[in-house]
Order: C-alpha cells, then structure tokens, then sequence
C-alpha cells in the first residue's frame, strides 16, 4: 500500500520535474538575453547616450482578465542601430513599437527619447517628439492619395511649422535619397508598392528623426522588392539614424546588426552579431 | 523642447486639399446649405427689389397731398367750408386741385329690386372733373365725367365698385340704382393706389349731388398736386386755407408715404420664406456634421498618420473643424450668388431694377460659417480624441 502510494508520488514527481526542467531551460534562456543586454549596456550603449531607451516598461490592456501585451521590457537603442525586433503575431512587438513610437503609453515603466523622460509630459508635447524625433514606417504605406510624392514627403514635415517651399525643397532632396527623384509628381496609385514604401521612408527621414521606426515594412511586398527596402532602410542607419523594424521574417533579421526576440509581451532575448556565439546557438531554436 | 506647430494657412490648405480630394460629396453635402442660404437672399432680394421699383414709381407721386376735415360724430367724412377748394388752389406752388364731397345716406345697386342692405358697401362721391387727372388715374371703360355730365344723372364706377357691382364693360344704356333713381354709368376707373377710397365709390357731379342728392355743395376731401419741392411748405399752410375757422381739424396726409411704408414692412410671407430658408439651412447643417463624422470614421489612418507624424490632438481637431467650415462657407456662397441668380432671373422677368441687399449677402455667408462651425464640433472632437494607435490599427 505505502510502496504503491510512495511510486504514484514518485510519477508525479517525476512529471513535474520534467516540466520545471523544461521551464527551466526556457528562463536559462531569457537569462542569457538579459545577459547580452546587460553587455550592451556596458558596450556601445555606455559610450553613447540612447536615443530610445525603456526601462521597465509594462502594458496591461484591462478587461477580465487584464490582458498583459508587454512585461517589464528593457532596451536601449542608440544612435545608428539597426535592431530587428521578432517575433509570432500577438507576441507584443506591434505594442513594442507603438510605445517604443510614443503613439501608446505604458502601464509603468519609463521611456525616453533622447535621454528626455516622457511620461510626465502633455499630449501636444509627446507630440511634437514624434515629429521632430520618430520616423514611422507602416506595412500599409499609409500615404494620402491626394497628394503626389512630394505633398506625402512634406506630410511629415508639416507639423514643425517650416514654410511650405522649405518642406517642399527636403521632401524633394529626401525622395532623391531614396531614389525616386524621377517620380517626385506621382501619386500613390501611379507608384508601385516598392515606390510607395519609398516614399513613405523618405517621410519617415525627411526630418532628421533620431529613429525610424518600421512595422513589417516588406508585408506587402514581394521578397525581392523587400529586399530593396530593408537595403534602404540599414543604409539610412548607417547616416546616423537608428532604425528598428519589428518583423516576423527571420531573413529580414539576419540584415540587422541586432536582434529583439519577442514571445508573450517578453523579450526573450537580445543578440548583436558581434557575439557569434549566440546567435549560432539562437537561430536553429526559432527555427 | 520641440513643439509642433501649424500655421493656420497649412491648416487651411490642409483641409481644402481634403475637400478637393472628395470634391463630389464636398458640393453634395454642402448643397443643402446652398438651398437654404438662396431661397432665403432671394426673398429678400425679391422683396428688396419690387420695394425699390414700388418706392421709385411713388417718387413720382410724392406731390400728392389731400385735405380732409376729418369724421363728424356720426364717423362720416365732415364738410370743409363750401370755398376750401377755391381757396387751395390759389396756393401758389399748387398745380391742380379737385374735391370730391362724400354723399351721407345714399346706396348704390344694380336696380331697385336689390334690397338696400345689399349696397355692397359703395359710397357715391361728388366730383369735379379735374379728379381725374390729378389723381394721375384713368379710366379702364367709358369715359370720365365732363362739363356736360357732370349736371345729369351720370356715374363713373371705381374699380373696386363696378366688380361689386357685377360690371366689367358698359354698354350704352347701363344704369345703376342711386339714391332712388337711375344714373347711367358712363365710365369704370383703373384702380387708383394713391386714393383706394375711389376704388370703392361710384363718382357723380357736383351740380347733380346738389340738385338730386341734397348734397350742399361741401367738400369733404381735396386732392392737390403741388410743385415737388415744395410740399412741405404747402403741407403746413393747407389748414389754415382749406378752414381757417378750424384749422386744427384739418387733416393733411401724403399718401405716398403712406403707401411707402407699408412697403417698407416685411411681408408676413416673406417671414414664412425666410423661417422656410431657415429650416434648410439648419437641415443642411445636419447633413454636414453628418458627412463629417463619417469622413472621420474613414479616415481614421490619415488621422493615425498624422498623429505619428507629430499632429497635437487639437491639430487634428482644428483639420476636420476648419473642413466643416469651408463646406458650409462654400454652401454660404454657393448660396448667395443662387439667391442673386433668382433675384435677377425675377427682376429680368418683371422689368424692375435688381437690388439684393448687402446685410442678405453677408448674413447669408456669416449664417453659413456659424453652422460650418456648431456641425463640425462634435465630428472635430471625435477625430481629435482618437488614440493614434487605434486610428491606425484601423488600417
């Protein structure tokens, strides 16, 4: 009887720690991208001040039960980074980006835009970052078909309160950057969607932003024109600007120098290229 | 730290480019403001205009004065002195004059088998026979009393009498019932707007009055032309000529100014057109703060770009509520120069000067602007308190 009762528990054990190990494996894991994160803070991100930089940051949407979209996430981008955030649909990556834009504000936690904290400050002011520091870029495009290429590109312009010659004149040169300065009267319906990502990128730089800020920019394109603009998109990095991309597309990652793995609201991990060893050991997992 | 700032020539350009972009359902939707700010300036510049043309023909007529010596206690016209017109028309500045004597007592019928009680409300009036042409009036059938008819039982028939009557022509030999005996009619009057107690008289002689009316020669009101200059001036000396004995009750009156300032106050119908253009600009109203809110609805991404694109809240809000504006102002003018078309369209028709008041124009515009504004408050909130990252989701 007592042997009996002794194996049962012994099964039952045995499942559980099976499952603890299991879980254990995956928290190792998230330990070694907090890991990689703690070296970016001590790596590039000491020598430069981060033009974003999370601290902390939850979101919970509420309702019952309180949905959690995003954990304690921490990160730091600087200047000229080219970070591909990853992950399955519903991972918290759009709720990334969109707090990372300050277009959301988190639960808790702190954000800042070029070292600036924004959780204090008004609407309008948050505002204005976004015009003068965030670039956006959308998988729908999103540009306004009444107006042609450069009326799109001086959009982004708009809110600072320049002149319009002077929005019109860096529309122009910003398209030319992009390389569609032969299009420059076209509208959105008499572009391709390769020429229509171009123009909504020279939009998202026209201004200078610190950061652009890409959500699945290639969606809506074919792989070889996706290319082209994910080519666009680490060439502005390398001007300066950081660029993040938010994805589900592993080869559009490899492109990055740094990638944010996302799954249930948490970044699961962080890598650079210049740790090879951790990327080798990453990939054929989320593969 | 950085701040966005539009100027309010790009908030402007901003919303007409959003207008253009749908400009169909821009006109549309900005078409029943247009209804109701034209039918309203063009009853008033219909009003404004017969006023005009009205006020222009009695200019003409500003010379007309008439003398009465009020109503005795019984409320008939009372007697001037016997030698009142005489004595008018030594006035120097006084063109003409005639007077006519209001016969107490007497009805007018068809014949003798029309009951007394059935006089149709006809006065019979004594004349001389200058009435006529100082009245400025004319007859419409027959003709007017003369030297010669004006000592027999004759009678001209005021317009307004000869319809009570029954008659429009008159054959020789039609006679109407007077006082007892037969009077044949010899002419029917147009009407005469200056002296509508005419319309309604059937006119007799003077010499005739007196002999088979009992009437004793006493006038009992005097129509006068005067220089035009100077009609104040005779105006004040006219009591004391007309009964020196009773100047006080004398009564003076011009009746252009009368009929002046009846025109000079709004018909009751064009109230009802104005109240009728009121309801249509109010509907239109609605159809606008309509179109908007759905206009806000579609473009929930344009707002959710231009919110990542650094727009503050009120800047989005300022968009939509200066697009519901410039609808409702382009329905305002759209409006007017409608209302101007169908001013002109009916002053071209009637032959009359076209006159469309100012305070019609920029009431019209003004009443448009204020409605652009109350319809695109609710829709401009809406698209204003819309979290960027719900707009964009959207998309």
């Amino acid at each position: 009887m007592t042997g009996r009762t002794v194996t049962g528990r012994t099964a039952a054990g045995r499942a559980a720690a099976g499952q603890a190990v299991t879980g254990q494996a995956v928290t190792g894991q998230a330990v070694t991208g907090q890991a990689v994160t703690g070296q970016a803070v001590t790596g590039p991100g000491g020598t430069s001040e981060p033009v974003l930089e999370l601290v902390g940051v939850t979101k919970t949407y509420p309702g019952s039960p309180p949905v959690s979209a995003l954990a304690s996430a921490d990160l730091r981008i600087s200047a000229g980074e080219r970070v591909a955030v990853l992950g399955p649909s519903g991972s918290g990556k759009s709720t990334l980006l969109h707090i990372l834009g300050t277009l959301d504000r988190p639960t808790s936690g702190v954000i800042r835009v070029t070292g600036r904290d924004i959780s204090a400050l008004s609407d309008a002011e948050v505002s204005a970052i976004r015009g003068h520091q965030l670039g956006f870029v959308f998988q729908q495009f999103f540009l306004l078909d009444h107006l042609d290429a450069v009326g799109n590109v001086a959009l982004g312009l708009l809110y600072r309160g320049g002149g319009a010659r002077q929005r019109r004149l860096a529309a122009i040169g910003a398209l030319e950057q992009v390389g569609l300065g032969h299009r420059l009267g076209h509208r959105p319906p008499e572009l391709s969607g390769g020429e229509r990502q171009r123009v909504a990128i020279a939009r998202a730089v026209a201004g200078q932003a610190s950061v652009v800020l890409a959500d699945e920019p290639t969606g809506n394109l074919d792989s070889a024109t996706g290319a082209g603009i994910i080519a666009l998109l680490t060439e502005i990095a390398s001007e300066g600007t950081a660029v993040v991309v938010v994805t589900h597309d592993a080869g559009i990652a490899a492109a990055m120098d740094r990638r944010v793995e996302m799954r249930d609201g948490r970044i699961l991990s962080d890598t650079r290229p210049c740790a090879p060893a951790t990327v080798a050991a990453g990939t054929p997992q989320r593969s | 730290m950085p701040r966005s700032r539009l100027r309010a020539g790009d908030t402007l350009r901003t919303s007409a480019g959003s207008l253009r972009a749908r400009s169909w359902r821009a006109a549309l939707s900005a078409l029943g403001i247009a209804i109701g700010i034209a039918a309203a300036v063009a009853v008033l510049g219909v009003s404004a205009s017969s006023r005009a043309a009205l006020l222009t023909e009695l200019g003409a007529e500003g010379n007309l004065l008439t003398v009465g010596a009020g109503q005795d206690f019984t409320g008939a016209p009372a007697a001037l002195p016997t030698a009142a017109a005489g004595m008018v028309g030594r006035i120097p500045p006084v063109q003409s004059v005639a007077a006519v004597g209001y016969v107490p007592g007497v009805t007018v019928r068809r014949t003798a088998a029309v009951p007394a009680i059935d006089s149709g409300g006809i006065s019979v009036l004594a004349t001389q026979t200058g009435l006529l042409s100082t009245l400025g009036g004319s007859v419409a059938r027959g003709t007017f009393l003369n030297a010669a008819t004006i000592h027999y039982p004759a009678v001209v028939l005021g317009a307004v009498a000869a319809r009570t009557l029954g008659m429009a022509r008159v054959p020789p030999g039609t006679q109407v019932y007077l006082a007892g005996q037969y009077f044949t009619v010899v002419g029917i009057l147009r009407p005469v707007p200056l002296a509508p107690e005419i319309d309604e008289a059937a006119l007799v002689g003077f010499p005739v009055a007196n002999a088979r009316l009992g009437l004793g020669g006493h006038a009992t009101e005097i129509y006068l032309r005067t220089d035009p200059d100077q009609v104040q001036q005779v105006a004040e000396v006219l009591p004391f000529t007309a009964n020196p004995a009773q100047p006080e009750g004398v009564q003076v009156s011009r009746p252009s100014q009368l009929l002046a300032a009846r025109a000079q106050a709004g018909s009751a119908l064009t109230g009802l057109f104005l109240a009728l253009g009121a309801v249509a600009v109010l509907v239109g109203g609605v159809g606008v703060a309509n179109i908007m809110v759905i206009s806000v609805l579609e473009r929930r991404t344009e707002i959710g770009l231009r919110r990542a694109l650094g727009a503050t809240r009120r800047q989005v809000g300022s968009q939509f509520l200066a697009e519901s504006v410039m609808l409702s102002a382009l329905g305002g003018v759209g409006g007017v120069a409608l209302g101007a078309v169908a001013t002109t369209a009916y002053a071209l028709a009637t032959g009359q000067a076209m006159v469309v008041p100012l305070p019609a124009i920029g009431g019209g515009v003004a009443v448009a602007i204020s409605v652009g504004l109350l319809a695109g408050v609710y829709p401009a909130l809406r698209a204003a308190r819309l979290p960027p990252t719900e707009a964009l989701r959207a998309g």
